[in-house]
């Protein structure tokens, strides 16, 4: 789950971290009154969607020589104006994809001096098993791209778990990012709450990018992007508030409230699955035999009858879906069990699309059986080749 | 011969009065009499286990009593996800040797938190989310479907749990069989990685080819794939199949697994299929054809 960038740097705030002042505003009425409440007189304002490169980004009702969606203001009657420009708007950045994200929140926050930018994230590191800072003097830009072409400006930390961030990690972070002065002082402090966030938070990924040194040698937080590992949202309440649904696919937010692992493409054959590398296998086979899977839908191993009817009604009613490839290999999952949630779904919301349905593994036969007495036109297939091709060739007749 | 499990290994259930736990625990009886030996319940120590068809176990209230009172050598843990990880803390303070963890959905934190005790301890752990070990005529531990098994000579390990059952599925229907199945998960903090279960299989003579299923994400598979050209230099090589699931997922969107993510420019299917080609892994282009690439490599 993601948050927006003003929510990062709230919590981020009370942990102890640095951040500049600023509001979060939904409507060009508030501008005013938010600018007048910052010390000034320099001033950001920041479109607030769950994308990145969001700087760089052009809102498509605006000409192409309009500014992008974060800009700075040198009088509140700017920020006004800003505000009016970019709130309702749609902003296409390299990570929004052509269709853009409509801005529905705006953040303004104090401006600042800066002398130097930096990268720092945290993340998992899953070759060692452990939180890691990932760090680099190479602020402000395209991490992956410093990644790729000067790998050797990018230094990653490991944090020993039971220990916690000691001084020496400090020092090493410290050093990669050459802070010296008040910055490094002010590290001593920063880096070991940005790790205490991090896992009292359960975090997948907390990355400030900059990272910055002022003018006045202290550091701050200027842009925080954050999102926590869903499989722990059960014991963050406060993290729970913070999601925004309008900035979510309609189907996934659904399929969520299942507790289903779905994520909308723009093909047209719909797929459910069960079993995460099955269902990614299931999509390869689908491009491999010509066509675009039109979702990826895991309904996971313990689900029943009821999962899988949301899962199924989920994917009948997305208007691109031309036909439907159910693929499953049970182990956890009983063949029967998909049988008669796929039925029930059926008999509830009609099929106006082709469907075919490969079942193999725990209570096969059992599941052939209701599939076969359902009376519904159903296409079975023997393997996966076999209802992959049987799939493409009903949407292509 | 086989690897991790054979007819020998006896197993605790952590986790075995819930309904997934009763259910796999039946079917591993069935299996060709896998030697579940109890159940750990804190609250219901002393009672007895009862599954659908009459089967009993005893139930103990701690891992170190059952291990103390059954001689067991291995746990498989079907504790839902908020709990998974003291479960599995329980299992390595107890010294069992062998853990494997189905559940799925454990937090990342907690993971790391397991890690590090495992790290220092005697114990190996299989998982979580995944769906445990399977050798043939002997031992079943997990949710995989032992009706698609053979006994023979493939040694399977993946990432994935449907996709060790295609692999599982198609050697069987090529007349090859297995020697062991292992899955190890699709977690991005684990227990055992491709690279343990490579080497067991490596060592183990019954074992005279290898399937290797990965995904995007991460870079186990790459990993894998230094270490058999290393080993390979010192003629330790074994014919291989293999297979990426994800090559069309999206960049930075989640596919099911957790760990299943591209994502700073690492991880992506493209890297994985080279790095496995150039350890001389044969990879399928679809997951159907697992078995009949297999068969092609083994044909030379």
């Amino acid at each position: 789950m993601n948050i927006h960038e003003y929510q990062a740097k709230a919590l981020l705030k009370g942990f102890g971290a640095p951040v500049a002042e600023g509001v979060a505003i939904l409507k060009v009425e508030e501008a005013e009154a938010a600018a007048k409440s910052l010390p000034g007189p320099l001033y950001v304002v920041k479109s607030q969607i769950h994308a990145g490169g969001r700087g760089k980004g052009k809102f498509k009702e605006l000409g192409p020589d309009a500014k992008g969606g974060v800009r700075l203001a040198k009088s509140i009657e700017e920020v006004v104006s800003h505000a009016r420009d970019m709130l309702g708007n749609t902003l296409v950045t390299a990570q929004t994809g052509d269709a853009g994200k409509q801005v529905n929140r705006l953040y303004i926050e104090d401006g600042a001096d800066i002398d130097r930018e930096l990268y720092c994230s945290l993340l998992v590191d899953r070759s060692v098993g452990q939180v890691a800072f990932v760090v680099s003097t190479e602020g402000g830009m395209d991490i992956e791209a410093v990644a790729h072409d000067t790998p050797e400006k990018i230094h990653t930390i490991a944090i020993e778990p039971e220990a916690g961030v000691t001084d020496a990690d400090v020092a090493a972070i410290s050093k990669a990012l050459e802070l010296s002065g008040a910055a490094a002082d002010d590290a001593k402090a920063l880096f070991p709450a940005l790790y205490k966030a991090f896992v009292e938070k359960d975090m997948a990924l907390l990355e400030v990018n900059p990272l910055i040194v002022m003018k006045d040698g202290h550091l701050r937080v200027l842009d925080a992007k954050m999102s926590f590992d869903g499989n722990a949202l059960f014991r963050h309440g406060d993290v729970r508030a913070l999601r925004d649904e309008t900035e979510e696919d309609a189907k996934e937010i659904e399929a969520s409230k299942w507790d289903l692992a779905y994520v909308a493409l723009d093909g047209n054959i719909g797929c459910m699955v069960n079993g995460a590398g099955l269902a990614m296998a299931t999509m390869d086979i689908i491009k491999l035999y010509g066509k675009e899977p039109a979702n990826f839908c895991d309904v996971g191993g313990g689900a029943g009858k009821e999962k899988v009817a949301a899962a199924f009604k989920i994917i009948t009613a997305d208007p691109k879906v031309e036909g439907i490839l159910v693929n499953i290999f049970g182990g956890i999952m009983k063949c029967d069990v998909i049988a008669e949630g796929v039925v029930a779904a059926v008999q509830e919301v009609g099929l106006k699309v082709p469907l075919v349905v490969r079942l193999e593994g725990t209570n096969v036969e059992l599941g052939k059986k209701i599939l076969n007495e359902s009376g519904l036109a159903i296409t079975a297939a023997d393997d996966l080749d076999d209802a992959a091709k049987k799939i493409v060739a009903a949407i292509n007749a | 011969m086989s690897i991790l499990v054979n007819k020998d290994t006896k197993v605790l259930v952590q986790g075995l009065t819930g309904k997934t736990g009763t259910f796999h625990t039946e079917q591993a009886l069935a299996y060709y009499g896998t030697q579940m030996v109890g159940g750990i319940h804190p609250k219901k120590g002393g009672e007895t286990w009862t599954g659908s068809k009459g089967e009993s176990l005893p139930i103990f209230a701690t891992v170190a009593e059952a291990k103390e009172a059954t001689g067991a050598d291995a746990s498989v843990i079907y504790v839902p996800p908020a709990g998974a990880a003291d479960a599995i803390i329980e299992a390595i303070d107890a010294e069992i040797p062998f853990i494997t963890c189905i559940t799925e959905g454990i937090p990342v934190m907690d993971m790391v938190r397991v890690k590090a005790r495992l790290d220092r301890s005697k114990s190996r752990l299989l998982g979580p989310n995944c769906p445990g070990v399977l050798t043939p005529e002997e031992c079943k531990i997990g949710i995989m479907p032992g009706s698609i098994f053979r006994k023979g000579s493939v040694g399977i390990v993946s990432r994935s749990g449907t996709l060790t059952y295609e692999a599982v599925f198609q050697t069987s229907n090529e007349g090859l069989g297995q020697t062991t199945a292992v899955g190890i998960g699709g977690d991005p903090v684990k227990g055992t990685e491709f690279i343990d279960i490579l080497e067991m299989f490596l060592a183990d003579d019954a074992t005279q080819s290898i399937i290797m299923i990965g995904e995007i994400g991460g870079s186990a598979e790459e990993d894998a794939a230094q270490f058999l050209i290393d080993e390979a230099k010192k003629g330790r090589k074994k014919p291989m199949a293999g297979f990426i699931a994800g090559r069309t997922a999206p960049k930075g969107r989640t596919m099911g697994h957790a760990g299943a993510v591209v994502s700073g420019g690492k991880g992506d299917a493209e890297s994985k299929i080279a790095a496995m080609e150039a350890a001389g892994i044969k990879v399928s282009p679809s997951p159907a054809r697992l078995g009949t690439t297999l068969v092609e490599v083994l044909k030379g």
